[in-house]
């Protein structure tokens, strides 16, 4: 048995159910307990793409210094499944525990000799306690908490304060949960041995919020001002245009008429949802839609139209493994190329890059402002893993102060005051030209809206020379749109250093860990954390600044990497590529090995200070 | 066509509507269009018919999706916003434009294969959902942007002007939209300006899903024997079911129809459509009686136009949707934004 050293507030827990089995809120709890504990905690669901009966699981990071990613390896697994009782078994880290139930025999030989093995009979004891089938089920889940509370030395007062919430006002629930929980953990205190994993009352979660990241977009849409949302269900997005709804319901109906300042459409496809988007936009309506990869794929003829004509729209695409039948559950970035380049014809889109939920609120909020600033399609590039896992995030923001940026629409002041109106014309000399809302003036400012064969006053136009006019114009409002979009976030390393890393959205968490792991290996690296496209220009001096960057994604193709060799002109020998994309989110372990050895390999020496 | 430019100048006799304009000012540029072609015919229907129901013209959305029926919005109501959009899809850009300014009208104009074909889905869907709208398709049996390839909506049997027949079973968009819950259907015929008139102001005034499914033969590529969309044929075999007389207010009714020809039915709005009866069983408040009857008369080989049904009582999407009455475009940040306080409260429930 490998030598351990006692774990406190600093493990990884996984737990192995099967879905539909009633475990995921059982689960929830026991992770909510450890943070009401003020212990951080970051769980991940790895689910399938099924209702009922297949392998699921629930993965829980606990981190005192604040690690919110995935660390890699299991140092506590509760094998619930027998269907992955192998694959779960294999997956612990040495010196790790299995913690499983024991009420059926299993042979030695499914065990590991470097592992505890601590057996609890959970179906003899539900069977013994309760004759209802769902009954047995769903106790058993809060049984198993009860036991790894008295193991972890979780608070109890704390469990039982979040079934106190959970059930509040079905009171009737309460009691037999209290009781399966006390049941769990009177068990394990007197059979179960102690282990080395411990949760111990700390204070580091401060006032953080713990929410999931669809529904804080959704939220960043209602603060953003969004009147008009039209999706088809789509995992991992469906939940994002749910939650829009559940807001819509609380913040956005007239108190006095009970009417709604909102208006959500189910469409028939992708398709119909994109139209429905511009159409509102085209109107003068804040509009949005959610979807994932093969929705954008569905909306490419719409997207281009919205990019020629210039009309505002919102795109949260919360990305998972492709194609359409490819891994729906599983998380990605692999959109990106997809998003950045949508549609046929020359175009270009603004995408945003969210890391947490706080970010998809914020961002889901200003893609608004810029969708109306720039006139064009914006994306909001999510993924399953800050989608769809509640995040421990900093508190949600807003300054009332803030005024919405309609961008550049002409009133009928501005009409009847003579103002030319060339609803392609490049007034300011920033690419953006003016718009009107249809209905504005009896007599100014009507136009009419198509893709390309137009001239500058919107005429129908299939000349050259207004073509390449209009299509340098849309460079020169990409150009402007660099000063609109979030600047990068920087990291530097603690010495000068010539290495550096990039990275973008759900990667965040686990390269906080993974940079703090190589500084340790005497590593040192610069790190820049994307958070727009177009670049902007701290973008491009970041990387001039470095000899080699490692670029660091979640797909197969590297395609941030071949966007900034692309976009900013970069040697592409220059952008080392660290690639994750088996579907699961992305681990500090993992990062931590590729840019080690790819540094060694290097033989990167530490730059030394300049004697004076 | 013709590469003229239309002259600016009008004749000082020009009858000019409540509002003080003339016909000439719902107009838009001109046609591009085939002379002959029966879409320029419905143009000029639609400018009529706005012309007389005092619209002021920038207070209609005009929208399209892509064929020759979807260009003409070029060539009517110069003064409104116009939207050529993609492929089939101008149902779902109406959707949404009409979720964001609930006081607009909207205009939808499309082709048989842009409604027919690649946009059937949304031409269903959005009368599903009951948009206020007058969906106009302007119905050639043929693509001719592309020259000549038959449409979903010719006829089994039909021949092209190359001489192909046509093996596939016909699309009745009509018999669709009754099916689909249109709240207004009717058919006509561009080359019947006096029954096409009265049912655009109808549907204009319609607070619901309009549909006008209008024949409108193409002269280049649908206009020979042997076609089920030609002037000729389209001629011999209409069927109007009743006349619509239009009237705004509620006047007199005149003395010079026979009793039991004539049926009032009064708007939401308080207008009132006359009807002039021209086969005495059809009820044009029965939508299932309405499938019947279209579904037997075609069988026979007629082509039923008229207003085939009307529900006096429609609710539309924004009343599904019990939004509020300002339109979406109008609202601002105090009313759609929570604002801070709203957030702490949000914030201490989530720890």
């Amino acid at each position: 048995m490998p030598q351990e050293a006692q774990r406190t507030n600093d493990f990884v827990i996984k737990f192995a159910n099967v879905n539909g089995s009633g475990s995921a809120s059982a689960n929830a709890l026991f992770a909510k307990s450890i943070l009401r504990m003020g212990v951080p905690v970051s769980p991940r669901n790895i689910f399938p793409s099924n209702i009922q009966g297949l392998p699921t699981w629930y993965e829980v990071r606990v981190s005192e210094a604040g690690y919110l990613g995935r660390r890699g390896g299991v140092d506590l697994m509760v094998a619930m499944n027998p269907q992955t009782w192998d694959q779960d078994v294999a997956e612990i880290e040495p010196g790790g525990y299995l913690f499983y139930d024991s009420t059926r025999p299993i042979p030695k030989s499914k065990f590991r000799d470097d592992i505890h093995v601590i057996g609890m009979p959970l179906t003899e004891i539900c069977n013994r306690e309760y004759s209802d089938a769902r009954e047995r089920q769903l106790f058993k889940n809060i049984i198993y908490v009860g036991a790894l509370s008295a193991l972890l030395e979780l608070d109890l007062k704390e469990v039982e304060k979040l079934i106190g919430e959970q059930y509040k006002g079905k009171e009737k629930l309460l009691e037999p949960n209290i009781k399966a929980l006390h049941m769990g953990r009177d068990y394990a205190a007197s059979f179960l041995p102690s282990i080395d994993l411990k949760v111990k009352r700390v204070d580091k979660v401060g006032n953080r919020i713990f929410l999931e990241g669809n529904s804080a977009a959704a939220l960043g849409a209602v603060y953003g001002g969004a009147t008009v949302a039209a999706w088809y269900p789509i995992t991992p997005s469906s939940s994002l245009a749910e939650a829009f709804a559940r807001h819509c319901r609380k913040y956005r109906v007239d108190p006095n008429t009970g009417k709604s300042r909102f208006a959500i459409i189910q469409a028939e496809d992708e398709l119909a949802s994109i139209g429905m988007v511009i159409g509102a936009a085209w109107n003068g309506a804040r509009a949005f839609t959610a979807t994932s990869g093969p929705g954008i794929s569905l909306m490419q003829e719409f997207i281009g139209l919205a990019y020629f004509a210039e009309v505002p729209a919102v795109i949260f695409d919360v990305q998972r493994g492709g194609p359409s039948t490819g891994m729906p559950t599983r998380t990605q970035q692999s959109d990106v190329l997809l998003c950045a380049y949508a549609s046929h014809g020359d175009t270009k889109h603004v995408l945003l890059f969210p890391a947490d939920p706080k970010e998809a609120f914020d961002l889901g909020a200003q893609a608004f402002d810029l969708a109306d600033r720039l006139q064009t399609p914006v994306f909001v590039m999510l993924d399953l893993d800050i989608g769809m896992n509640e995040r421990l995030c900093e508190p949600l923001e807003w300054n009332d102060a803030h005024h919405y940026d309609r961008g550049k629409v002409m009133s009928f002041q501005d009409l009847e005051a003579g103002k030319e109106f060339g609803r392609y014309l490049d007034a300011d000399g920033d690419g953006i030209p003016y718009r009107t809302y249809p209905g504005t003036h009896p007599a100014r400012g009507a136009y009419f809206t198509r893709g390309t064969t137009k001239d500058r006053y919107a005429r129908y136009s299939e000349a050259g020379l207004d073509y390449v006019e209009n299509m340098q114009r849309l460079l020169r409002k990409f150009e402007t749109a660099k000063q609109h979009v979030p600047k990068p976030e920087l990291r530097a390393a603690r010495h000068p250093t010539r290495s550096a890393v990039l990275y973008f959205g759900s990667t965040a968490p686990a390269m906080q860990e993974a940079l703090d792991r190589l500084t340790e290996q005497g590593l040192h690296l610069d790190a820049l954390r994307v958070r727009a496209f177009p670049f902007t220009d701290e973008v491009s001096e970041f990387i001039a600044e470095h000899d080699q960057v490692f670029v660091v994604e979640q797909n197969r193709d590297a395609q941030l990497r071949m966007l900034l060799v692309n976009e900013c002109v970069i040697d592409p020998a220059k952008l080392i590529p660290i690639l994750h994309y088996d579907g699961t989110p992305i681990t500090a372990r993992f990062i931590v090995a590729e840019i080690a050895q790819q540094m060694n390999a290097l033989k990167v020496a530490p730059l030394r200070r300049v004697a004076p | 066509m013709t590469y003229l430019a239309k002259p600016r100048l009008h004749h000082p006799a020009l009858e000019h509507n409540k509002l003080g304009f003339t016909r000439r000012d719902y107009e838009g540029a001109i046609s591009t269009l085939c002379a002959g072609c029966g879409h320029d015919s419905i143009s000029a229907a639609i400018i009529q018919a706005c012309f007389e129901l005092d619209l002021p013209p920038h207070r209609i959305a005009k929208l399209s999706g892509i064929g020759c029926s979807s260009k003409t919005p070029t060539y009517f109501l110069g003064s409104s916003h116009g939207f050529n959009s993609v492929h089939g899809r101008m149902p779902s850009v109406l959707t949404g434009a009409n979720l964001a300014n609930r006081e607009l009208i909207y205009l939808g104009v499309s082709g048989d294969g842009d409604s027919a074909s690649i946009g059937l889905g949304q031409f269903a869907h959005s009368l599903r959902r009951g948009v206020n709208m007058v969906y106009i398709v302007e119905n050639n049996g043929v693509y001719g942007l592309t020259k000549g390839q038959f449409s979903a909506t010719a006829d089994k049997g039909s021949k092209s002007k190359k001489g192909a027949l046509n093996t596939d079973a016909p699309i009745d968009m009509v018999s669709m939209a009754l099916q689909l819950g249109a709240t207004f259907v009717a058919r006509s015929f561009s080359g019947d300006k006096e029954q096409l008139v009265p049912l655009i102001k109808a549907a204009v005034l319609h607070r619901g899903a309009a549909f006008i499914d209008v024949i409108s033969p193409c002269v280049a590529f649908n206009n020979h024997p042997g076609s089920t969309k030609s002037y000729d044929y389209v001629r011999e075999h209409n069927e109007a079911v009743n006349r619509l007389d239009f009237i705004t207010g509620r006047p007199e009714i005149k003395a010079d129809y026979a009793p039991g020809t004539v049926e009032e039915v009064t708007q939401h709005d308080g207008t009132v459509l006359r009807l002039r009866k021209l086969h005495a069983e059809y009820d044009p408040h029965d939508r299932i009686a309405a499938m019947r009857y279209l579904q037997e008369r075609q069988a026979a080989g007629e082509v039923v136009t008229g207003l085939l049904y009307a529900d006096p009582e429609p609710a539309d999407l924004h009343a599904h949707l019990n939004t509020v009455d300002m339109p979406f475009n109008q609202l601002g940040e105090r009313e759609l934004c929570p604002g801070a306080a709203a957030l702490d409260t949000l914030n201490a429930s989530l720890r």
